[in-house]
């Protein structure tokens, strides 16, 4: 199991490294990211004294190996508005964490029931229907939901808010808006998982020996459907950071991905590189993580 | 074997009558059970012997009343256990008899095992959702089922999961799960398929002593001679859903009187025997989807007559007890060895 | 050869016999869409670009004050909205259809080879697929298309790596499996060449995969290419693109609902198109994945 554990983090790491390292060039491909900073009628000199500023004017590899070193301490370089990267990506950080959690917890609370009956009533109407919900859901944009769902509920209905705020109730719209489109995989993955399972030798098997159809359901065949599923759940917390961006332009929501935004518009590099590690950072964290409950679910795995 | 009525004096615990199972498919209906009815008394093992195809799965399943809903359907017939028709029965009652009544041990057990828990939880679990004399001791009950089923230290074996078994104790940890509450009768189907032929002796006469020391009844599915050879006291041979011959496992391996037994007996080389090539059986299996109105046995059957096509033989009375389905038999005419067109 | 001739017979043969349901509806709306796309320059009423200030944020032929002369109704510069409609699903499908061509160009080599040869290459490429498809989509195209300029090129160039590493991975999958078995093995036996046992073997049993795979990675690549645009940052106005036309009609959406929701539907129609269709492609290249 260690050897596992180990084995996971290392490539982890390794997966880190590759992706700051490929933002590093990323940002750097145009040639001369002072040109694009400022624009390109701004006289020589001045974009000189930036350049320098900014140590642009160092060797490619003095600069690669003073980010990467500043990317251990943490030290993510400065803001155009002078404040240290990774404080403003902190401050930011809770309101995106926060509603891809509420997504997550609309995704599963409304795909995890339509998979299973879709699965244990495979055929009927309920199947039918949760199969075209999972359709649909795949086919919608998240921010184009979110201007409907503003639309209907806040502005016609006047339900809910439009905009962020500390209440619970802000956080409705946006998460239906993003986790929408999770609901769809999340359903048709359990429904597949459970079908599979159902299908299984070892659920016949928990049924002839008589027992109440309850423990067959839940202890033997959502046990062992639930495992693929959770690797899943990993990666669509990791799609639902992706997903922030937009949605959280529709509704002002001051988070990762409208900074984001901002400091692309605004040309605010430093920040620009820093949210995109921040972010590829914690798709890779979850992955690992979900890994290793997928170890710890599956007893398979844990004792290789 | 014709079905007399619920409680009779001869002491069965089983009686199937007249079964018929279809199973809807694509093309049309399958007939995989098609008329069968046989008898299992107390402490007696009988086996259903046939090929793949020759409905003996699905009979057990429909004495379980674990058909895939969709697509199977028992359709005449009635299955008496203790008294009752299991057919009659909701699936209430059925989930009592199930299990604890009525134990299934199945082909394959790494796939029978659920592999995310451990077997001590598997084996308890009939244990402890059938009430029982068990009930409240039912972790000292396991410990000995195990035991007897030589699970070497079974204490310290609870907690491990399936996958850390080799394959011969997976399968002895399946009897021990089917006879942990101490059933009526156990139902095996193929149980040693899986195995090495060595395990599979071990555990075959593991089995049989169990059985012996509890008077449990079985009925063995199979396809294999030498495991009815070893196991049974009486054979029921099955083709294309139904029942062609059927008696004591001593007279039927030394002279089977039906073509079909016969030409089994045939396939199987004897020790000290001679042969330039194996026996086999001549032309193909049946189309279940389109069986004749006789008897299906009829396109490779040397023996065949005009009327077989026509009509499926009724049953013929033998010494001991058993029957055989064959107008060649009935007829009175003596069974002949099947002819040389039929490729030895 | 005559195995795997037999091999492929039996599929085709059985991939027929599940053609059944043939999914009519979205293949003649998607037939229409792509119909009306490509030949908007003649099919669409009006001139996209032009702008009619007088007639700004006229309703659509339903509403009072609507007429069919513009029977989508008019943006806030009095461009008709069904023609820009016709336009922008060109850009859409321009750029889907060109970020596949690639994506897969590059995706099907690298799975087929990573499946294939396996050891420490597999493992290399599989890291840096997986490293890939980790990364946020739309942030890093977001920041590359900013970067490097609005234009169709540097739309595709990003999104084509992405695209390459699904495509890859589940190319790489179908390989390992299929290298293991046993046709495989006897054409190696009788003398054939790795590369010819790639291309004749392994390649036909893959396609299926492939098929389902760009399918409905086009899917995806529409809702993409659509939030580009929405953040300003798909094609360069003023060329209309659905997700543009929906941020530009953000401000109106409490009266003027239309330039939003109308972009919006069509994105919706487009894609749900090309889900269906690609839900069942995969029904019946590969019954182990049935969801429909």
């Amino acid at each position: 199991m260690t050897r596992y554990l180990a084995g996971r983090i290392f490539q982890a790491f390794i997966g880190l490294v590759f992706i700051t390292t490929l933002v590093f060039f990323l940002v750097r491909l145009t040639g001369d990211p002072a040109r694009i900073l400022m624009s390109e009628y701004a006289p020589l000199e001045l974009r000189e004294v930036l350049a320098e500023r900014l140590g642009l004017d160092r060797p490619l590899y003095e600069q690669y190996f003073s980010y990467m070193g500043g990317l251990l301490t943490l030290d993510l370089g400065r803001s155009f508005s002078g404040q240290p990267v990774i404080d403003v990506l902190l401050a930011r950080l809770p309101a995106t964490a926060s509603l891809a959690f509420a997504s997550l917890i609309v995704a599963i609370v409304l795909g995890l029931p339509l998979g299973i009956l879709s699965a244990v009533y495979r055929g009927s109407a309920v199947d039918i229907f949760s199969r075209t919900v999972a359709l649909f859901g795949q086919s919608v944009p998240a921010f184009w939901l979110a201007i409907m769902l503003v639309l209907v509920f806040a502005v016609i209905l006047r339900i809910f808010p439009v905009a962020y705020s500390q209440g619970i109730e802000s956080y409705v719209l946006p998460s239906i808006a993003i986790g929408w489109a999770a609901v769809a995989g999340i359903a048709r993955l359990v429904r597949s998982s459970m079908l599979d399972v159902l299908d299984s030798d070892y659920v016949l098997m928990a049924r002839a020996k008589g027992l109440p159809p309850t423990v067959v359901v839940v202890k033997h065949a959502f046990r062992s459907a639930i495992i693929p599923v959770l690797t899943f759940g990993g990666l669509v917390l990791g799609s639902f950071l992706n997903g922030s961006v937009v949605v959280e332009t529709v509704f002002a929501w001051p988070g990762l991905g409208k900074l984001t935004l901002d400091a692309v518009n605004g040309r605010d590099f430093p920040v620009v590189q820093g949210a995109v590690i921040l972010i590829a950072v914690f798709f890779i964290t979850i992955n690992l993580l979900v890994d290793l409950l997928y170890a710890f679910a599956d007893p398979r795995v844990r004792y290789r | 074997m014709r079905g007399r009525g619920p409680r009779t004096v001869d002491d069965a615990l089983l009686r199937v009558e007249d079964l018929h199972t279809h199973i809807g498919v694509r093309g049309g209906v399958v007939k995989a059970v098609n008329g069968v009815s046989f008898t299992i008394r107390r402490g007696e093992t009988v086996g259903l012997v046939g090929e793949s195809g020759s409905g003996k799965t699905m009979t057990l399943m429909s004495i379980m009343g674990l058909l895939p809903v969709s697509a199977a359907r028992i359709v005449k017939g009635a299955i008496w256990f203790d008294g009752r028709d299991l057919l009659r029965e909701n699936e209430a009652a059925m989930r009592k008899v199930r299990g604890a009544r009525i134990a299934l041990i199945m082909q394959d057990a790494l796939t029978a095992l659920n592999p995310v828990l451990t077997i001590g939880d598997q084996v308890s679990e009939p244990l402890r959702y059938h009430p029982g004399g068990y009930q409240r001791r039912f972790q000292d009950r396991v410990l000995e089922v195990l035991d007897s089923v030589r699970i070497p230290n079974p204490a310290a074996r609870l907690n491990h999961y399936p996958h850390q078994f080799s394959g011969g104790m997976r399968q002895r940890v399946l009897a021990a799960m089917a006879l942990g509450p101490a059933p009526d009768l156990i139902l095996a189907d193929e149980p040693t398929t899986a195995l090495d032929v060595t395990i599979q002796a071990q555990f075959l006469t593991l089995i049989r002593r169990l059985q012996k020391e509890t008077n449990t009844s079985a009925l063995w599915v199979t396809h294999d001679l030498g495991v009815v050879a070893q196991t049974c006291d009486r054979v029921n041979v099955m083709y294309a859903g139904r029942i062609v011959e059927s008696g004591d496992v001593r007279r039927i391996l030394r002279d089977p009187k039906h073509p079909y037994t016969l030409a089994l007996m045939e396939s199987v080389p004897k020790l000290g025997e001679k042969r330039d090539r194996l026996y086999q059986i001549a032309g193909q299996p049946p189309n279940l989807l389109n069986l004749p109105p006789g008897c299906a046995f009829y396109d490779r059957c040397p023996l065949r007559m005009d009327v077989c096509r026509e009509q499926f033989p009724p049953a013929t009375p033998l010494e001991d007890g058993g029957s055989v389905h064959c107008w060649a038999v009935s007829d009175g005419r003596p069974t002949a060895a099947p002819a040389a067109e039929a490729g030895r | 050869m005559t195995m795997l001739t037999s091999a492929i017979g039996a599929r085709a043969r059985s991939v027929v016999g599940r053609a059944g349901q043939l999914p009519i509806v979205p293949l003649v709306i998607l037939g229409a869409l792509i119909v009306g796309a490509l030949f908007a320059d003649v099919l669409a009423p009006h001139d996209p670009l032009k702008v009619e200030l007088t007639n700004a944020l006229a309703p659509p032929f339903y509403h009072e004050g609507g007429t069919m002369v513009h029977p989508l109704g008019t943006d806030e510069l009095g461009r008709d909205i069904l023609s820009r409609l016709m336009h922008g699903g060109r850009v859409s499908l321009l750029i889907a259809a060109s970020v596949i061509v690639i994506g897969g160009l590059v995706g099907v080599p690298v799975g087929l080879l990573s499946g294939y040869v396996g050891g420490l290459t597999d493992s290399i490429i599989q890291r840096a697929v997986e490293a890939v498809l980790s990364l946020p989509t739309i942030m890093v195209a977001l920041v590359f298309v900013f970067v490097i300029g609005q234009t169709y090129l540097s739309i595709i160039l990003i999104l084509s790596p992405f695209v390459a590493a699904e495509i890859a991975r589940m190319v790489r999958g179908d390989a390992l499996a299929i290298r293991r078995s046993n046709y495989v093995s006897l054409a190696r036996v009788a003398g054939a060449s790795h590369l010819r046992v790639i291309l004749r073997h392994i390649l036909p049993n893959v396609a299926g995969t492939i098929i389902v795979v760009a399918t409905l990675q086009v899917g995806a690549l529409i809702l993409v290419e659509a939030s580009l645009s929405f953040l300003g940052v798909g094609v360069p106005p003023p060329t209309p693109a659905w997700g543009l036309m929906i941020d530009g009609g953000r401000e109106y959406v409490a009266t003027r609902y239309w330039l939003s929701l109308f972009p919006g539907l069509a994105i919706v129609v487009t894609v749900l198109s090309i889900n269906w269709i690609g839900d069942w492609l995969r029904n019946v290249l590969d019954p182990r994945q049935q969801m429909l």
